[in-house]
């Protein structure tokens, strides 16, 4: 997924910086391993293309309400059409996820991919992005409005 | 009964902002029976609860999906020699 080397490259050292900034406060060592690889798969969505379509800025909640004249619907699907295949519609909202993972700020994106992608607890999330509980769970909500917003047209479709 | 297809009630706010913790059964037992209370009676605030459920549902199927190369030999190696170096330190 990272696709340069030099990205991988610098996957890893920020991996490893923040696997052994986290080593002595962990609970549970078994757990480090599988972590390690995770984050390591994570950074790699979060590092690519990120400085396009990521600006670092603070999402507000206002912002991310949804709008009053109807949401943005990608995918129109006529009454009398064949409803898309699962599969094809798995597929499709994956590819619309990794884009609209891709488009959030970092700090939205890497709360959402540990809690939601990863299964992280809240508490396993604030410790390896080092910050409080209370933190990851507004950078949490904020992240999943603003892709709910941006998947709006396709969540209307899927089951 | 209708109802405006609008989020701008107070009352939907406050629920608009909790509502992350609320499917994560992270709030008290009080705010959440108030949250309770009030999409019993607020369409909009059914629908809003559903679509955003149906999106962490989304990124939860999205784990298995996502493709990444293996890690690089080097750093797994690395990575072996700090945790084993971790675990003795904790004794
Ligand atoms: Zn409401």
């Amino acid at each position: 997924m990272c696709g340069h080397r030099e990205d991988a490259e610098e996957v890893s050292q920020d991996t490893l910086l923040k696997v052994f900034e986290s080593f002595d406060k962990l609970q549970d060592p078994e757990k480090v391993k599988a972590w390690v690889f995770r984050i390591a798969k994570n950074y790699c969505l979060m590092k690519r293309r990120k400085s396009v379509f990521a600006p670092e800025r603070e999402l507000s909640l206002d912002e991310l309400l949804p709008s009053t004249t109807g949401e943005a619907r990608p995918m129109q699907v006529p009454d009398d059409a064949e409803l898309p295949d699962e599969q094809v519609l798995r597929s499709e909202l994956n590819g619309e996820l990794e884009r609209a993972l891709r488009e959030l700020p970092e700090i939205y994106r890497s709360a959402v991919l540990l809690r939601d992608v990863e299964g992280l607890s809240t508490a396993e999330a604030a410790e390896v992005l080092d910050v409080n509980e209370d933190t990851v769970k507004q950078r949490l909500h904020r992240g999943r409005l603003a892709l709910r917003k941006s998947l709006a047209g396709y969540l209307e479709v899927a089951k | 009964m209708t109802h405006q297809h609008s989020h701008r009630d107070p009352a939907c706010l406050e629920v608009f902002a909790r509502l992350s913790e609320f499917i994560d059964g992270e709030l008290p037992a009080l705010d959440c029976g108030e949250i309770e209370a009030h999409i019993a009676d607020c369409p909009p605030c059914i629908d809003f609860l559903n679509s955003l459920k149906k999106c962490v549902a989304v990124s939860e199927e999205f784990r298995n999906a996502a493709e990444c190369p293996p890690m690089p030999a080097e750093m797994e190696e690395k990575l072996r020699a700090a945790w084993t170096a971790a675990l003795a330190r904790r004794g």
